[in-house]
């Protein structure tokens, strides 16, 4: 091969793969500037940020924006807030899926069993904004349905739902659960149905009872669905649904201690207060941590489940 | 064979599926309800599944205000249309150029990808560059470009489904024909890719309709009105109320119109509606987008 036909070779592979880099151009252009360019904004959390100076013109203010953000008592409560939901939504929803699954892959009737899946996915198809206006109708104090229809001509006196900080764990885990919950199903259901019908048939035939072929086989054979969701919820543990968080308390300041995770803090922090300094601080600390956790949860995902991992 | 434990299994089963199908229903049916009673009824007695007046007015009020509710009615449309079909463009072309493991740097550009998904400079940082750097305040592009038109998850998705897919010597067959790379992703990889490309465009599409995050963020009343959608209205509205609820020496002075509850009920109803509608047809590539992603995401 003389000089002249490897260049030309070069010059024909180059003419072949140019169109994939400009495939992948507007792509890579995106995330530079929604992902990456915001990456390097996390120095705003080290700055004593002035507007008029810009980012890199703002003096330093090394961890002082995270020793205020430590030293207030919200730091606390938003952490426990988020990790606490994470978790105790996980499992609520994790049961609940499992169970609705299990049972409706028992129904024969075609019919029932597609209308119930189709409208338990409805709610994970509208914004928390509609459901806030949902979850209103039935919590309004003056003209909700729990107070006007069925506590005050049952003799009782109304509640004030939206300041009473005791009921609004319950109401926010249900309410998560509610909406998600078809989404789960779904999940689930497929596993269930990619389980081979011979186990049940086998186990039909040795005379097990269904609550043993479901205990025996179903669950058993879930196991590895959940252990995957179970880590990836891991890694996701330091993560809070926004819209849930702050459309559903309709921003009562009395139901912040129970009701305010990192992703409501941050928000409210920089648009209400305009404090850059506290909010990209608790910014950083949540996509810092966040990504510890996401790092931990892969590796596990490696361990059980290697078909699962994200890389 | 209908043993005593089938009759069982059969009862539980349409016990608590139904219980939970009604209860996911249940709420709309009160929504919709809600918006045609009586306003007066309603602050008297409470919003009721059985109430005893009821009306259109919430309604006529809606279309005396079509100027506002329509326009952003369009809007939402607008957006939903444009950034879906961006997001399924710029989605699918990406997914198809890192398939090219042979290229060099597609590798480097697929590890960029997956790295957004475990890490980024969170809500001050994105709002500060798209604000500063882009000034996008008060624009469409505000309601079309953060966080919305492509994610990780989306191109993981359709990467699979290429890969999986579509036959390599398909694309050679084409190649040798003389086609061009764009020609053979256009003619030959999206034709056979309906599927998938149903699938993340539902997705997307109801990412946009659904959205009220971006317009809270970067629209403000004076300058980015004209550009309300539907659930932007509906976010204002609650803030509005919020504010009042918190402030109301301060805001008493301000006039600041509210709707009555029926009529923000009626709005909400109407934000819903499309997709109540068109969810039938599109439901078969949104569970199929959900059973192929679910454990990926």
């Amino acid at each position: 091969m003389n000089e002249k036909t490897k260049k030309r070779k070069k010059k024909i592979r180059w003419k072949r793969i140019w169109p994939f880099y400009l495939m992948a151009l507007p792509g890579i252009l995106y995330m530079l500037v929604n992902n990456y360019l915001p990456m390097f904004g996390i120095v705003i959390a080290f700055k004593k940020l002035d507007f008029r100076k810009g980012i890199l013109g703002s003096p330093w203010a090394g961890l002082d924006n995270f020793k205020f953000l430590f030293a207030s008592a919200d730091a606390w409560v938003i952490t426990r807030n988020t990790i606490g939901y994470s978790i105790v939504f996980f499992i609520t929803g994790t049961v609940m899926a499992i169970l609705v699954a299990i049972l409706l892959n028992e129904i024969r009737a075609q019919k029932m069993k597609k209308t119930c899946q189709s409208l338990i996915l409805l709610p994970y198809l509208i914004s928390w904004v509609i459901v806030s206006y949902l979850a209103y109708s039935y919590l309004a104090a003056e003209v909700g349905l729990f107070n006007k229809g069925i506590i005050e001509p049952l003799g009782g006196t109304g509640i004030n739902w939206y300041n009473e900080k005791s009921y609004w764990p319950f109401i926010l885990v249900f309410v998560a659960t509610w909406k998600n919950l078809g989404y789960n199903v779904i999940i689930y259901l497929s596993s269930i149905v990619g389980i081979s019908t011979d186990y049940y048939e086998a186990a039909r035939i040795d005379g097990a009872s269904k609550w043993q072929q479901i205990t025996k086989i179903t669950l058993p054979l879930l196991k590895p669905t959940v252990v995957t969701l179970v880590i990836i919820a891991l890694g996701s543990v330091f993560r809070s649904d926004f819209g849930l968080f702050y459309q559903m308390p309709r921003n009562s300041g009395t139901l912040y201690p129970v009701t305010r995770t990192l992703d409501v803090y941050v928000y409210q922090a920089l648009m209400n207060n305009n404090d850059f300094a506290m909010s990209s601080a608790a910014s950083v600390y949540q996509a810092v941590v966040g990504f510890v956790l996401i790092l931990v949860a892969n590796k596990l995902v490696k361990k059980y489940e290697s078909n699962s991992a994200l890389f | 064979m209908r043993t005593r434990e089938y009759i069982i299994t059969q009862i539980l089963a349409y016990v608590v599926c139904g219980l939970a199908a009604l209860l996911a229903l249940l709420p709309f049916v009160l929504l919709l309800i809600a918006s045609f009673t009586d306003n007066n009824w309603a602050t008297a007695n409470g919003f009721s599944y059985f109430p005893e007046k009821w009306s259109l007015e919430a309604y006529r009020y809606i279309i005396g205000q079509w100027e506002v509710i329509g326009r952003s009615y369009l809007m939402t449309i607008i957006v939903t249309f444009i950034g879906t079909a961006m997001s399924i463009l710029v989605t699918t072309l990406f997914a198809y150029a890192i398939t090219q493991r042979e290229v060099p740097g597609m590798r480097i550009i697929s590890f960029m990808m997956v790295f957004t998904m475990l890490f980024n400079g969170g809500l001050v940082a994105t709002y500060y560059t798209y604000v500063n750097y882009f000034h996008i305040r008060n624009t469409i592009w505000a309601l079309i470009v953060p966080n919305l038109m492509m994610n990780a998850f989306n191109v993981i998705l359709v990467r699979n489904y290429f890969t999986n897919n579509i036959p390599f010597s398909l694309i050679e067959a084409s190649r040798l024909d003389g086609a061009s790379e764009f020609g053979i992703f256009f003619k030959v990889v999206m034709p056979l890719s309906l599927p998938i490309t149903a699938t993340i465009g539902l997705m997307a599409g109801l990412g946009y309709w659904n959205n009220w995050e971006n317009g809270m963020y970067y629209l403000t009343e004076r300058g980015g009105g004209h550009l309300y959608t539907i659930q932007v209205i509906l976010n204002n509205i609650n803030e509005n109320i919020q504010a009042l609820l918190k402030n109301q020496s301060i805001i008493s002075g301000l006039h600041v119109e509210l709707p009555s509850t029926t009529v923000r009920m009626a709005i909400a109803a109407v934000g819903i509606l499309p997709i109540l509608f068109l969810y039938p047809f599109f439901q078969k590539y949104f569970v199929k987008g959900i059973t192929i992603g679910g454990v990926k995401e």
